[in-house]
């Protein structure tokens, strides 16, 4: 086994509604390697996007500790935390999250803005994305002048575009039909196997889980592994 | 590195509608702003360049306008021999003894009577304003009860025209010229010479002096010397900031009645932008849960809708300017409070009411835009990105 990029101790997440203290992660533990493809299966409700959002650092625990190499982010401030989103971590969500009001190409170097690199370098960081993901004459192209695949794909190019080591993904196939979901399956897999990324998927989509190296469900907080 | 700018012009144009309604709404109050600025800034223009910054104005101490001072012939022999006064090519000093009489004549429009400024003047009263120039018909004889009018008068009162003949002074004066001082104070008046006005009026003292300086820099020595003197009581102006003093009241009652009626008005323009932009906020909640996960911190979001209000803002501002840069174009009539005579001036749009008027929009952008900006800033990432 590879070293873990990701280890996660004994992590607790509560809603509260009303007085009442509703436990959705009971003290979940386990490592994710670099390099590994997992999707997070289980039912609805069972806490899946809870912890996805944890380890993207978009969520706050409240106990426990989420390593990233050597960094407890669980610990990090607000402000620490979204420089380290914007090093580490692409996002792909299941309704694209597109900016309408922009172009693919734009919305592909939004996260560049982050980043010190000139105008120029930035755009040809993300013509060279959109051009991975098989989008090199949409660049100029509004999100609603595109397809639902066409969309995920350049929400995919903005995932990566910086660069990131890991790649969360919340039901990147929800909202698709079955060819379009194949196809980004395929693209997904292509990052991990050719970019290395660590993606870390939650799905409810079979075929999906099946296109992962490894697969973990979760049932009322608790972690099962499945393989 | 913020959010970009374009994301925050392009959601306007995306909405046009709204954005042209809302940027309506904050262009009727500038419109008002920029107007009545410019009300006050034509007034002061057309008063300060009723005068000559070379031409002393003197009056007796303490009175606020020509109307009311009174020199006497002894007090203005001494005043018009002092070595600063330019000599005219005649041998005799530049100066001029004037009487300035208030009379009430009906307005063409309404039919109700107005004030107009008799002016009485002497032998030098046109040599010193190179700015009244006949426009029509000849200058009256001296010693004659003839009148000439400014262009103003014979457009805003009945009765003035060449051959008509005005009654006032107990006595019947015929018009027999038309005189044009461009945008000055003098348009608006009615000359007749100085010695059959105070004859009429049962006058034996004058209103005012004035001196034509040897120079820009005699006035100081000439101020001191009127000043200083024991036997005169009186009170000298450069003739500009004379007129410009005239302007004050009036100009300032202009802009605190302006200024407040916007402030007024802009309440609802701001509460116009504050919905607008709120719902802005509320339609683009999963967006901002995405800038958020990307790594943009809670100021480019709230500078993002901040610049987004004052682009409205600014555009509302961009159109109620134009609607007010058409004002320049009118010529407004009213009464000077200073003296109650009718006085013709335009609104005048300058380089710093520009400023102020986009300066007043942008203010009423940030304040409209804060509170939808600042709730957008506040979102838990979360909890904007589970509304997609
Ligand atoms: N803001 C919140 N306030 C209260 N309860 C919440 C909140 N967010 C999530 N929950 C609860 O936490 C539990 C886990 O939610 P989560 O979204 O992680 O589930 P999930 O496994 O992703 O479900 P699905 O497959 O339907 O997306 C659910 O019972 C949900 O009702
Ligand atoms: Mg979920």
């Amino acid at each position: 086994m590879d070293t873990p990029l990701i280890r996660i101790r004994d992590l607790c997440k509560a809603y509260t509604r009303g007085d009442q203290s509703i436990p959705v992660l009971a003290g979940i533990t386990f490592d994710i390697a670099a390099g590994e493809f997992l999707a997070l299966i289980g039912p609805s409700g069972s806490g899946k996007s809870t912890l996805l959002n944890l380890i993207a650092g978009i969520d706050t625990a409240d106990s426990g500790q989420i390593l990233v190499g050597d960094t407890d982010i669980v610990t990090l401030s607000e402000g620490e935390l979204a420089d380290w989103r914007s090093g580490h971590v692409g996002f792909i969500f299941q309704f694209y999250n597109l900016i309408p009001v922009l172009t693919a190409l734009e919305n592909v170097e939004l996260p560049l803005l982050l980043t010190s690199l000139t105008r120029h370098e930035r755009r040809e960081h993300a013509a060279h994305a959109l051009d991975a993901v098989g989008l090199s004459d949409r660049l100029d192209h509004r999100p609603n002048q595109l397809s639902g695949g066409q969309q995920q794909r350049v929400a995919i190019a903005r995932a990566i575009v910086a660069d990131p080591d890991i790649i969360v993904a919340d039901e990147p196939t929800g909202d698709l039909d079955r060819v379009s979901a194949q196809d980004i399956l395929h693209l997904m897999d292509r990052l991990n196997t050719e970019l290395g990324k660590t993606i870390i998927m939650v799905t409810h989509d079979q075929r999906a889980a099946d296109a992962a190296h490894r697969v973990r469900s979760l049932d009322k907080g608790v972690l099962h592994v499945s393989d | 590195m913020p959010v970009p700018l374009s994301y925050s012009y392009r959601n306007l144009l995306t909405r046009r509608m709204t954005t042209v309604l809302t940027a309506g709404g904050m262009s009727l109050v500038v419109f008002v702003f920029a107007a009545t600025l410019m009300l006050a800034e034509g007034l002061r223009q057309t008063l300060v360049s009723t005068g000559l910054p070379t031409n002393a104005v003197i009056l007796r101490k303490g009175s606020e306008s020509e109307v009311q001072s009174g020199i006497e012939r002894s007090q203005a022999s001494v005043m018009t021999t002092r070595p600063e006064i330019a000599v005219a090519p005649d041998g005799t000093a530049m100066a001029a003894r004037e009487v300035v009489v208030l009379i009430g004549l009906p307005r063409a429009s309404t039919g109700k009577i107005s004030n107009a400024v008799i002016r009485g003047t002497d032998l030098k009263s046109l040599a010193l304003r190179p700015q009244v120039r006949m426009a029509r018909g000849r200058e009256p004889r001296r010693g004659s009860t003839e009148v000439m009018v400014g262009k103003n008068v014979a457009k805003g009162f009945t009765g003035t025209q060449i051959g008509d003949r005005l009654r006032f002074g107990k006595r019947e004066w015929e018009v027999v010229g038309v005189f044009d001082a461009g945008n000055t104070g003098f348009s608006s008046e009615i000359w007749a010479d100085g010695d059959q006005v105070m004859r009429s009026f049962g006058r034996d003292a004058y209103s005012i002096v004035v001196a034509g300086l040897r120079d820009y820099g005699a006035y100081e020595a000439f101020r001191a010397g009127i000043e200083g003197d024991p036997r005169l009581t009186a009170e000298t102006f450069r003739e500009t900031r004379y007129y410009e003093k005239q302007s004050e009241m009036m100009a300032k009652f202009l802009r605190v009645l302006g200024v407040s009626l916007t402030i007024i008005f802009s309440l609802g323009a701001m509460i116009g932008a504050m919905i607008t932009m709120y719902s802005a906020v509320a339609n683009r909640v999963p967006e901002i849960g995405t800038m958020r996960a990307l790594g943009f911190g809670r100021s480019s979001i709230l500078a993002a809708f901040l610049a987004e209000s004052v682009f409205l803002s600014l555009l509302g501002g961009a159109m109620g300017l134009g609607a007010a840069a058409v004002l320049n174009f009118f010529t407004f009539s009213t009464t000077n409070f200073q003296t109650f005579s009718e006085l013709a001036f335009k609104f005048a749009l300058t380089g710093d009411i520009i400023l102020l008027s986009l300066g007043f929009s942008v203010f009423m952008g940030v304040l409209g835009g804060l509170p939808p900006a600042l709730r957008a800033s506040r979102l838990k990432i979360v909890e904007a990105l589970r509304e997609a």
